[in-house]
Order: C-alpha cells, then sequence, then structure tokens
C-alpha cells in the first residue's frame, strides 16, 4: 500500500472517483441500504400506504413452509456445488495441465459452457430432460435402465436435483479455470512425475500439490458457495418460477416481490438470502486482500 | 516392468483417450442442440430419436427464427445495450482504479473493498430498489435504466481488476511526467490508460459476455417486448414455441454465437481476466 503516493491535493483522488462511487452508491450500497429497510414494511391495501411492521415479516418466514423449501433447496444447491465441482475441476485441471500437444484445445473446448448464458443453457437441458423424447430418458431406456427413465422436472423429488446438474455443468469449467491458474505455481513435471509413479502418486499429491493448491481451493469454494446461492437464472427458465418444490431464496425472492406484490415479504427473503452469503463474501474478501500483501503489490 | 519412456507413451495415450471422452461428454447437450437447430419437425418427430444426426440439414431455420419469430430484433436489442454499457463501466472504472491504485489516502482501502463486497452481493438485494430507483426517474422499461444499472454493478469487478493491473505498473512511468509538470488528468489518459489496452481489452471481452447473457434485470427492468434482450426473448420462444424444438434450438444457437465468437477470438484474455478477480457474474 505504500508504494504509489502522489502528494498534491487530497481532492485529487476524489476527483478522479467522484462519478464511479457516485454511480455505484446509488445503484448498489443505497438499494442495499433500502432492502433492509424495506424488510420491516408492509403494503397496506386498504390504507394504501406503506407501513412499517417490525419484525413481522422475518416472523413470518418462520411459519413459511415455502421459505423452508426454498431454504431447504439452496442448501442441496450449495452442496452440489462443492461437493462436485471442486474434486471434478481439480481431477480435469490436472489432466490438462501438462505438456502434450494440443492440450489448449481440450482446455477450450471445456470452457465453452461458461460462455453460455443460462437462458441458452436451460433451453437446450429442457429438452435433454424431456421426459419422452429427451435425450437423458432416451439413453436410460437403451441401455435397459428404463426404471430410472423418469419426468425430471415434473417429479417434485428430482427437480432440484436435475437444476443443479444444469449448474454443475456450468460451474465445473469455471472451477477447472482456477485450478489451472493455482497449478502454474506446480510445475508440470512434478504433476507428470505424480501420475506416472503409480506407488508414490498418492502422497504426492496431497503432500506437494494439494498443499500448493491450498489458496486456488479456498477461493473455489468460496465462489461455487457464493454462485449456489445466487442461483435464479436457470430456475426461471427452467421452470419459469411456476415449480414450487424446485424454488431457492432468490427465485421465492422474485416471486414474492413481483409475482404477489408483496415488496416487504420479498425483501425480507432477500435480507436473509444477503447474511447468508455476507460470510463467505467476507472469507472472500480477507482472502483476497492476504493474498495481495504475500504479493507485495 | 516399464521403462521410463514407456511409462510416458502410456501416460500420453491416456491422456488422449480420457480427455476427448471428457470433452465429448461433456458438449453432448450443444452438439445436440445444434443437430435439432438443422432439423425440419417431420424429421425431428418422425424418428424415434429426436437426437439423431440429421439427414438433411435445413438451415433455413435460422432465417426462419431470425426473421418471422424476431430472433433478429432481440440481437440488436442485447448489442444496443451490452455495448453502451461495457463502454460506460470501462471508462468509470478506470477513473475509480486509477485513484484506488496511485493515490495514498484514509479510505484507499476501505473503498477497495465496498467495491469487491458489492460484486458479490445476491441480486436479489438490490432488485427492488433498483426497480423503484429506476420507476421514480422515469426511465423503466427503458434501454437507458438496463445499462445504467449494468455500469453501476459491474463496476465492483471492473475497478478491482484494473486496480491490480496498475498497480503492476512500475511507478517511475507515473512518477517521471509528474516531475515535468504533466497534470494528474495528462497521466491518467495518455500514460496509464495506453499501457492498459491489454487489460482493458480483456475485461472489454469478459463484461461484453456477462452483460450480453444478463437475464435478471432485463426482466426487471424492461416489460415492452420491443425492448427485450435474446436472452428474453428465448425464455418468451420457449412459451410460444416450446413444442418447435428446431426452432427454439436455433434461437439458442442464434443467442450463443456473438459472445462464443468473441470468447474464441479472445480466449487468452477471457481465461487470464476470470482469474484475475475469480468472480463471475
Amino acid at each position: 500500500m505504500t508504494k504509489a503516493v502522489f502528494k498534491k491535493g487530497w481532492w485529487v483522488p476524489w476527483s478522479f472517483l467522484a462519478l464511479p462511487l457516485a454511480v455505484y452508491l446509488i445503484w448498489v450500497y443505497i438499494p442495499i441500504i433500502q432492502s433492509f429497510g424495506y424488510a420491516f414494511t408492509k403494503r397496506d391495501s386498504l390504507l394504501y400506504k406503506t407501513v412499517y411492521i417490525g419484525f413481522d415479516n422475518f416472523a413470518r418466514m418462520f411459519q413459511d413452509k415455502q421459505f423452508f423449501v426454498a431454504l431447504k433447496n439452496n442448501l442441496v444447491w450449495l452442496l452440489y456445488f462443492v461437493l462436485v465441482p471442486i474434486p471434478l475441476g481439480l481431477f480435469i485441471a490436472m489432466l490438462f495441465n501438462n505438456s502434450f500437444k494440443g492440450n489448449r484445445i481440450y482446455k477450450t473446448l471445456f470452457y465453452l459452457p461458461m460462455t453460455l448464458s443460462f437462458a441458452i443453457i436451460g433451453t437446450i437441458w429442457m429438452w435433454i430432460y424431456n421426459p419422452d423424447a429427451g435425450f437423458l430418458n432416451m439413453i436410460l431406456r437403451s441401455t435397459g435402465l428404463s426404471d430410472l427413465a423418469r419426468p425430471w422436472l415434473g417429479d417434485s423429488r428430482f427437480m432440484t436435483g436435475a437444476l443443479v446438474a444444469v449448474g454443475v455443468w456450468r460451474q465445473v469449467p469455471y472451477i477447472m479455470i482456477l485450478y489451472l491458474a493455482g497449478l502454474q505455481s506446480v510445475p508440470v513435471e512434478l504433476v507428470e512425475a505424480a501420475l506416472i509413479d503409480g506407488a508414490s502418486w498418492w502422497q504426492r499429491f496431497t503432500r506437494v500439490i494439494l498443499p500448493v493448491l491450498a489458496p486456488a481451493t479456498i477461493v473455489s469454494i468460496t465462489i461455487s458457495i457464493i454462485d449456489s446461492l445466487r442461483a435464479f437464472d436457470i430456475i426461471y427458465v427452467m421452470t419459469n418460477t411456476k415449480a414450487r418444490a424446485a424454488e431457492v431464496l432468490a427465485s421465492y425472492m422474485y416471486t414474492s416481490s413481483f409475482q404477489y406484490q408483496d415488496y416487504g415479504y420479498g425483501s425480507a427473503i432477500a435480507v436473509i438470502q444477503f447474511l447468508i452469503t455476507l460470510s463467505f463474501i467476507l472469507v472472500y474478501i480477507n482472502r483476497t486482500l492476504k493474498a495481495e500483501q504475500e504479493s507485495g503489490l | 516392468m516399464f521403462n521410463e519412456k514407456s511409462k510416458r507413451r502410456v501416460l500420453k495415450a491416456g491422456f488422449y483417450l480420457l480427455s476427448t471422452a471428457l470433452v465429448a461428454f461433456w458438449l453432448i447437450p450443444l452438439v445436440l442442440a445444434f443437430f435439432t437447430s438443422v432439423k425440419s419437425m417431420d424429421e425431428i418427430m418422425g424418428t424415434g430419436a429426436m437426437w439423431a444426426f440429421p439427414k438433411s440439414w435445413r438451415f433455413d431455420n435460422y432465417a426462419k427464427v431470425w426473421s418471422s419469430i424476431g430472433m433478429g430484433r432481440y440481437v440488436l436489442n442485447t448489442i444496443f445495450i451490452t455495448v453502451p454499457s461495457v463502454l460506460g463501466t470501462l471508462v468509470l472504472s478506470s477513473l475509480a482504479a486509477f485513484a484506488l491504485a496511485f493515490y495514498g489516502f484514509k479510505l484507499n482501502r476501505m473503498i477497495l473493498v465496498m467495491f469487491i463486497a458489492g460484486m458479490l452481493i445476491p441480486f436479489q438485494m438490490l432488485m427492488i430498489p433498483v426497480f423503484r430507483f429506476t420507476d421514480s426517474i422515469g426511465l423503466m422499461n427503458t434501454r437507458i435504466g438496463v445499462i445504467l444499472f449494468h455500469i453501476a454493478f459491474q463496476l465492483g469487478f471492473c475497478t478491482f481488476f484494473l486496480r491490480n493491473f496498475f498497480r503492476q505498473v512500475p511507478f517511475s512511468l507515473v512518477e517521471a511526467p509528474r516531475i515535468d509538470g504533466a497534470s494528474d488528468f495528462r497521466i491518467y489518459w495518455q500514460i496509464i490508460m495506453p499501457l492498459a489496452k491489454p487489460s482493458l481489452a480483456a475485461l472489454a471481452v469478459l463484461e461484453f459476455t456477462w452483460i450480453w447473457n444478463d437475464l435478471l434485470w432485463s426482466l426487471v427492468l424492461l416489460q415492452s417486448d420491443r425492448l427485450k434482450p435474446v436472452t428474453l426473448g428465448l425464455a418468451n420462444m420457449q412459451g410460444e414455441f416450446i413444442s418447435y424444438y428446431n426452432m427454439t434450438a436455433s434461437g439458442s444457437i442464434i443467442a450463443m454465437i456473438l459472445p462464443l465468437v468473441f470468447f474464441l477470438a479472445f480466449q487468452r484474455y477471457f481465461v487470464s481476466g476470470m482469474t484475475v478477480g475469480a468472480v463471475k457474474g
């Protein structure tokens, strides 16, 4: 932090900051504060005005079954977002991190899903899950597993799992990229040697490679958790937020606010979602600033 | 049993085999979407396997989706939203990043943390207030309303990203012209910005993709179908053309083509950008 200091008027940096900071405050920070405020209000339809109701929205939440459905689904999202993309992304990064020709093409191709919007991804996966003509059921039937074929998006028991799978499909390439960056600090030969020496492979992996990758792992886990808590687009596109059994906090907030016009309750849900996310945001920031100090920037 | 050389050969074969299988498996959904997009409805419904390799290639599906279903309009709308948003956010964030990278002042660290934290919060926290604010300043259902929000929200990541880059600039490059009497703004505009061209390009590519892919904010801030971007257009198409798989498939392909071309052309930038902040929108 001590590196670059222009000494002139105190106002010089602020003249650069004024506009961007003002824009950021108006569209990001003031809204955050406002949402906290709205969470304690309710629109009174008889009086045509918004009234303060204290913690009533939060109290109502604890008796709202649908809120707990959303919370539970978010937990499922979170678990799968940590348990699948982290090890799989690491494995694929190790696989692609080598000196063989053509590995760049593999990386590029594998990364493609990351560049697509959930609107597109959702549309495509809708046909994969199609109960009659969908690819998944077709494969299951043709391999003699007809018993497993089911209406993936039509059965409340499997809906969330089916949606999470789509999210995971897009998340794995992202985690791979993060690990590939982390692997830059491990010599390629070391990783390859670890693969060749079958016997000591596991030892080298756990004692040499994993410790080096620890920062990448922390960032990957934190980011995956934050992403899982933000999940909305997939659910909107694939269920049109009409499947209540698949709802998560983000989509429940959306339906409460914009379909039922219950802004107060919607804001209260957003506040809970925010508070859950906040702890992970703090981990991320702490990690980032620490890494920066270590690198001496 | 094996010498080093043959071990390596086995490893190499293993790598190609496993990698090819993996990539092929992962991209199945995209390949299937492409196959579906060039089939006629008769072919899709006629054969039991909706997903089989196309017998005849009906590229006119694309023309149909583009003009009669109106995908062209949606694509244009997205461009009209995305391009100004990217430019705006680059200009504003580079100003903020310049201040945070080169000046030591009391609130420097706190403002940096504010920008970083802001980019990670759940969007739902902003939805109602931004909706109301946009409405109150008369920008509801206008492109400007969405553009301003994108510019503002993306400032978090962009400022963080550019500040990190600016801090790697040798300080002498900034100090020397100062001694010669250059103003701070000139240093920003004529020295730092030209130097930052590669990272500005990287950032532009990332931001282009993210804003292009946005669904939520257009959903909240735009009501009229005339203004809707391609992501919403696609979601709407699902309602109207749900059983016309070939139409929705070619619609998806059209919607993905530009970000895809961008990614393939500027891949290196893209990947380095993703890992700098390790955050995506």
